[in-house]
């Protein structure tokens, strides 16, 4: 049986595996897993993980250290230009730096990407030393009073650029809080024609307790009894054509909203959420993807931090 | 002393005549050769208009899904099920209580989908599988869809009538007979591409491909659907993949070496979007016409091509054995729902 074990740890999937095999399972654990595996009959040489759902009933995968093996997926996403969006209005303008610095590191490495930076303050935009085949593009807008409305109408102008601009330059779309950094590896493997991200603060809670919008006159009204995830408004995207499809949708929504006099309770957060519960996303990434450190005790099922958030002082940083 | 060619005129008009001669049988022969293999290119190549076939899709945005009630996904619950779920290229692997088959329904129903079914009935033995085939297909594949059969035969009056539910559309496309069992089962991939070109673009949505000596036991609905679904072999999937009967000589191209493989995918099933399965069976066939050229048949013969096409391509959605399942082998606990087996028979008794 040992030598059947070993034979299994050359295989070059089990890279991964041998980790999980090796530090996270006691003895007996590793023993009943692998006469699981003899006597069920799938010769698992990729160990997945058990301890957590690493695909939802409509089979989009949840996006976990360990789920994934990032040379297939290099090589299936070759020719992949990937976009990424991020606003800096106003004060946001000093989160660029370590942003785009850590994004250098971290994001999409070996792939062409174009950061699109949405701000008020083009002058302010840092210069950053970017690896080959990675550009910036500075796109100059208008900024908004309120920070809530700044926040909504990031949804208008993803979608107005989508149909004028990212179509014929990117394959896919990244849609980012610019107050965070990233601290590991975020790849391919996110993308899908469609994907949201589980907010940190409730991807073990009951669908009875997210934070939808609960007034039926909102157009992001939810049920209690309905809801998969409580998806994240910083960590969103998908194709081209499924962003700006959703961003439309969004804004459209707050729109109507905005001529009903209300306002949902979590701004274009509440829309997405709305928006992923009909058209469920083909992927979902894990809080590894966004997660804030002071916030929340990092649980043993988190392998790793991918996109976390920066400190910063509420009452200074908005609406100045 | 005069030197030995004059002594021996006739000696040196010899050995003249023997090199013009040597260096005319030479070239003969060279221009022979060549000759010789322009006549042993096979005589099915396809005519060059295929090459040039472009089809023309659009991309269907996603409709939203219908209110419905079903439990919240639970996170940190671990799935009572033995197989793997997902492969290492994030492709689900389906089996029974992977999917909501209710959520999936609401999902698909409103997209108006038509499912194509391609089966091989060439051969005498293998048409009078065509009638189980299609009785099952009508219990139990995609109900509630609208279903396209196409059934290849050489003998289209062998072809029984079946009665169909409403949407569901039966054609028969003559196909010239076999002369050998492999030869039939190699012709299989040019079909598909032809017919997909010519005619199956228009019709169908998804495609699938089936093995026609078989018979669905249990519902095979849109779980199966993806862009390019590949099925695992119910012979090999307990088996290292040192061990997979992949064709293993270097100079065919269906070589896969033997650090490689992923799984062993069964020939008898396959499928995705129309495109995709265009795409993956134009190219196994090219690797037949390649393997063919050089005077090599696959181990295999269609799966063997077939599988080195989804180790390079590797399938968006993966089918478990439940999904091609060999009602000799004895079932195991891992798979909960056998949906699609063989019905049992002598392969011998076929050949002839």
């Amino acid at each position: 049986r040992s030598a059947f074990f070993m034979a299994q740890l050359s295989h070059p999937y089990m890279t991964t595996g041998k980790t999980i095999a090796l530090t996270r399972r006691t003895s007996v654990g590793k023993v009943m897993s692998l006469l699981l595996n003899m006597l069920s009959g799938l010769v698992i040489t990729f160990l997945p993980r058990m301890d957590v759902l690493v695909m939802t009933p409509w089979f989009a995968p949840i996006i976990w250290d360990g789920t994934f093996d990032s040379a297939i997926l290099d090589a299936q996403f070759r020719d992949t230009t990937i976009g990424l969006t991020v606003f800096a209005i106003k004060k946001y303008v000093v989160f660029l730096r370590l942003f785009l610095e850590t994004a250098e590191k971290y994001f999409m490495v070996g792939h062409k990407v174009t950061y699109y930076v949405f701000t008020d303050r083009p002058a302010d935009v840092p210069q950053i030393a970017l690896r080959a085949g990675r550009q910036v593009v500075v796109l100059h807008v208008g900024s908004y009073r309120r920070w809530q409305d700044i926040s909504m109408h990031r949804m208008e102008m993803i979608s107005n650029f989508s149909r004028q601009r990212f179509l014929h330059e990117v394959d896919y779309l990244v849609c980012l809080d610019v107050d965070m950094k990233f601290s590991d590896h975020v790849g391919v493997e996110i993308l899908a024609p469609l994907f949201g991200t589980l907010h940190p603060g409730f991807y073990a809670a009951d669908r009875q307790s997210f934070t939808y919008e609960r007034r039926p006159l909102s157009r992001a009204y939810i049920p209690r009894d309905e809801g998969d995830f409580y998806y994240a408004g910083g960590f969103f995207g998908g194709s081209v054509p499924e962003v700006y499809r959703l961003t439309t949708a969004c804004h459209q929504a707050m729109t109507a909203d905005q001529a009903q006099g209300i306002e949902a309770v979590w701004h274009d957060e509440s829309h997405l959420n709305r928006y992923l519960l009909s058209h469920k996303p083909s992927k979902v990434l894990s809080p590894e993807y966004l997660w804030d450190e002071r916030m929340l005790q990092r649980p043993p099922l988190l392998r790793k931090l991918r996109y976390v958030a920066v400190p910063k002082n509420h009452g200074e940083i908005r609406n100045r | 002393m005069p030197p030995p060619a004059m002594h021996c005129p006739r000696l040196a008009l010899g050995l003249g005549f023997c090199l013009l001669l040597g260096i005319a049988l030479c070239s003969l022969w060279v221009y022979v050769e060549n000759w010789l293999l322009v006549s042993y290119i096979p005589y099915y190549l396809p005519c060059p208009e295929i090459f040039n076939m472009k089809l023309q899709y659009k991309e269907e945005p996603s409709q939203p899904v219908a209110q419905s009630q079903y439990p919240q996904p639970k996170l940190l619950e671990q799935k009572p099920t033995e197989l793997l779920t997902l492969t290492p290229w994030l492709a689900p692997i389906v089996s029974e209580g992977t999917f909501n088959a209710e959520l999936l329904h609401h999902i698909y129903q409103p997209l108006n989908l038509t499912i194509g079914l391609t089966a091989f009935a060439v051969g005498n033995r293998y048409t009078h599988f065509v009638q189980h085939f299609l009785e099952s297909a009508e219990r139990f594949f995609m109900q509630g869809y609208r279903v396209h059969y196409y059934i290849f035969t050489h003998d289209p009056q062998a072809i029984p009538r079946v009665p169909l539910g409403p949407g569901r559309h039966l054609s028969v496309i003559p196909v010239p007979g076999p002369s050998q069992w492999e030869e039939a089962s190699m012709r299989r991939m040019e079909a598909i591409s032809v017919h997909i070109a010519t005619r199956a673009h228009r019709e169908v949505d998804y495609l699938f491909c089936l093995d026609v000596d078989m018979a669905f036991r249990n519902p095979w609905g849109p779980e199966t659907l993806g862009d390019l679904v590949a099925a695992i072999h119910p012979g090999y999937f307990t088996v290292p993949r040192h061990q997979f009967p992949y064709e293993r000589r270097p100079v065919s191209t269906a070589f896969v070496a033997d650090g490689e493989g992923d799984f062993y995918y069964g020939g008898a099933v396959f499928g995705g979007r129309v495109a995709r399965v265009y795409e993956f069976t134009r190219g196994c066939h090219m690797g037949i016409l390649a393997d063919k050229a050089n005077g090599i048949m696959a181990a295999w013969q269609e799966e063997s091509h077939l599988n080195r096409r989804f180790l390079s391509h590797k399938p968006s959605k993966v089918l478990s054995p439940e999904y091609l399942w060999d009602d000799r082998k004895p079932q195991p606990p891992s798979l909960k729902l056998i949906r699609f087996s063989t019905l049992n028979k002598d392969t011998a008794w076929l050949r002839s």
